[in-house]
């Protein structure tokens, strides 16, 4: 794998431009347009994001109950598979957060994709430290969602990880790391580590950091900014969007840069896609909170240059907080969940008895839940409360219905009282018959945050 | 005339905890001072009545022509806990198109898709 980044030839390394590409926005995310990214992007660097939340807290919960799970992304092999021939080709470095709990054992799969290869002596880093499972409550007070302390968290702790901004990324690209992987990385970070290493930015340069972790964040989520999640028919709409590309970002010295997608590929990148991306997820857009720096989104210029480029100059920053976010997840209960159908005229008054009777039925078997949803789909299941009253009755209609409870067993009564009404309950009752578990465990995730100065990366180099 | 936001603005929501944040974007800038002046942090709240149990923060971004809405307690405890069908809440920013906002005539070129679906 060739060392060189794209214009390093260049003497002076601030005019040179790099070119950074998206390879996933989370653990689902398709795998085709990271393929597309690696052959045709023409990239220094591909990062991958693959994490919601929740993912390390499940990863847990999986490890505890299945020896063979490796604790890294699942789909580790398939992307790996996809983008590393054509990444070694180009020499394009990968940044990817796909070691989950085990990092080290990602990178260790790396290397065994890259012997696969053929590609020796190529240097894969994995970063740990983000893990603080069994030092939490000694480096946290308090719970930020409810001002509890966090003790009050202790007989149901399963993770704890904290947000790992990008300087440890940036030391192992440093040190020769041409893969590296990491556990929990703020999402922005892993796409800015790069920029801090190809353009020189010190880690207090907070006004470059802000616009390094604000162009991190408007392709972190891949197609989000290319088109994705964007569709409205008539009032926004885009071409062919069964075939999406992940976005680049081409980023200059001083991080002003053009967010695009590569030559040829299917989707939009404009005004709109952008400033949709630029807010989502924020609260305030002035104090966009990461490890590395405050964003401040307020200052940004933006301007279409040309098909599918856009300009993203003047994204603020202001220096970073003494503290990093720490996610913990714990364990909650159960959720149990059915659902069943009705059709044809009537199929509204049928559904609201078949509701009653449910709730008649909870009350009889002494359901114990924390609460209880039943709602009709085509009616109220999706905005509740506020879905208009007036509608015309649908000619289709779904009971849905999940309580939230303590124990499995109780969550195990709600598919148990539904399979009653396939006989005991309402005329023309559709149900499919069900072939998976209808409960599932909640780990429901904390926040909190510890001094800064309390967290120290660690990073493990393996060699193919 | 009135017309329905979604002629106005585009709109995405994201999730983070219990809180949805739902981004109003202006189609043009020009309707921009529209959003500020009618779409209040009152009435967006309003609008989610028992959906969204609040408080409701707005914050202004001009530099965009846009509004970020930032909802606590919209997403029924959050991600894992929440017994709602779309537990991220990624549909809410669909709710708030419906909103109806009063727009001056001279403006009417400056909708989207007037009178289309209006």
């Amino acid at each position: 794998m060739a060392t060189l980044s794209r214009n390093a030839e260049e003497a002076d390394t601030l005019s040179k431009t790099i070119r950074i590409g998206a390879g996933s926005a989370w653990w689902g995310d398709r795998v085709e347009p990271a393929i597309v990214n690696a052959e045709r992007g023409d990239l220094d660097y591909l990062c991958f994001e693959t994490m919601a939340e929740a993912t390390i807290s499940a990863a847990q919960v999986r490890a505890r109950r299945d020896p063979t799970f490796p604790g890294y992304d699942t789909y580790l092999d398939d992307r790996m598979r996809g983008v590393l021939p054509h990444c070694l080709r180009r020499g394009t470095k990968i940044v990817t957060n796909q070691g989950w709990i085990n990092p080290d054992g990602a990178a260790q799969r790396i290397v065994h994709w890259l012997r696969e290869f053929g590609a020796k002596g190529v240097k894969v880093a994995a970063v740990n430290g983000s893990l603080i499972t069994d030092r939490v409550l000694s480096l946290t007070d308090t719970i930020l969602e409810n001002g509890k302390p966090t003790s009050t968290l202790a007989p149901s702790l399963v993770s704890a990880e904290v947000y790992l901004g990008a300087e440890p990324i940036a030391e192992a690209l440093r040190n020769g790391a041409h893969i590296v992987v990491t556990g929990r990385v703020a999402d922005p970070s892993i796409f800015m580590a790069p920029m801090m290493v190809e353009f020189g930015w010190d880690p207090l340069d907070h006004a470059r950091l802000g616009a390094g972790n604000g162009l991190g964040h408007l392709i972190e989520c891949g197609a989000q900014v290319t088109g994705g999640y964007f569709s409205d028919p008539g009032f926004k709409d885009v071409p062919d969007p069964w075939n999406l590309a992940f976005p680049i970002v081409e980023v200059e010295s001083d991080g002003s840069a053009v967010v695009t997608k590569g030559a040829g590929t299917v989707g939009e990148v404009n005004l709109m896609t952008v400033k949709e991306q630029l807010l989502y997820e924020v609260h305030d857009p002035a104090n966009y909170i990461t490890p590395d720096v405050v964003v401040d989104f307020t200052t940004a210029r933006l301007e279409q240059v040309g098909p599918d480029r856009v300009k993203v100059t003047h994204i603020g920053g202001k220096p970073r907080t003494p503290t990093l976010k720490v996610s913990i997840g714990c364990t909650e209960g159960f959720i149990g969940e059915d659902m069943f159908f009705y059709a044809g005229p009537g199929a509204l008054r049928r559904a609201q008895l078949a509701k009653r009777i449910l709730e008649e039925r909870f009350k009889i078997v002494k359901l114990d839940a924390e609460e209880v949803r039943i709602d009709f789909l085509g009616l109220n299941a999706i905005h509740g409360a506020m879905s208009p009253k007036d509608q015309p009755e649908p000619y289709e209609i779904a009971v849905r219905v999940a309580a939230r409870t303590r124990t499995k067993e109780e969550a195990i009564k709600v598919g148990r009282e539904v399979d009653g009404m396939a006989v005991s309950g309402v005329g023309h009752t559709g149900k499919r018959v069900p072939h998976q578990d209808r409960t599932r465990e909640i780990i429901g995730v904390w926040s909190s945050l510890v001094p800064r100065d309390r967290i120290v990366p660690s990073i493990n180099y393996f060699e193919s | 005339m009135r017309v329905k936001l979604q002629h106005v603005a585009h709109t995405r929501s994201g999730d983070k905890g219990n809180t949805s944040n739902i981004s109003v974007i202006a189609y043009d800038p020009d309707l921009y001072p529209l959003l500020k002046e009618q779409l209040t942090a009152e009435r967006f709240h309003r609008h989610y009545a028992g959906t969204v149990d609040g408080p409701v923060l707005r914050y202004e971004v001009d530099g965009l022509a846009a509004l970020n809405f930032v909802a606590h307690g919209a997403l029924g405890g959050g991600v894992s806990r929440s017994l709602c069908l779309d537990n991220y809440g990624k549909s809410l920013s669909a709710a708030i198109l419906g909103f109806e906002l009063e727009v001056p005539d001279t403006l009417r070129d400056k909708l989207r898709n007037y009178p289309a679906g209006a």
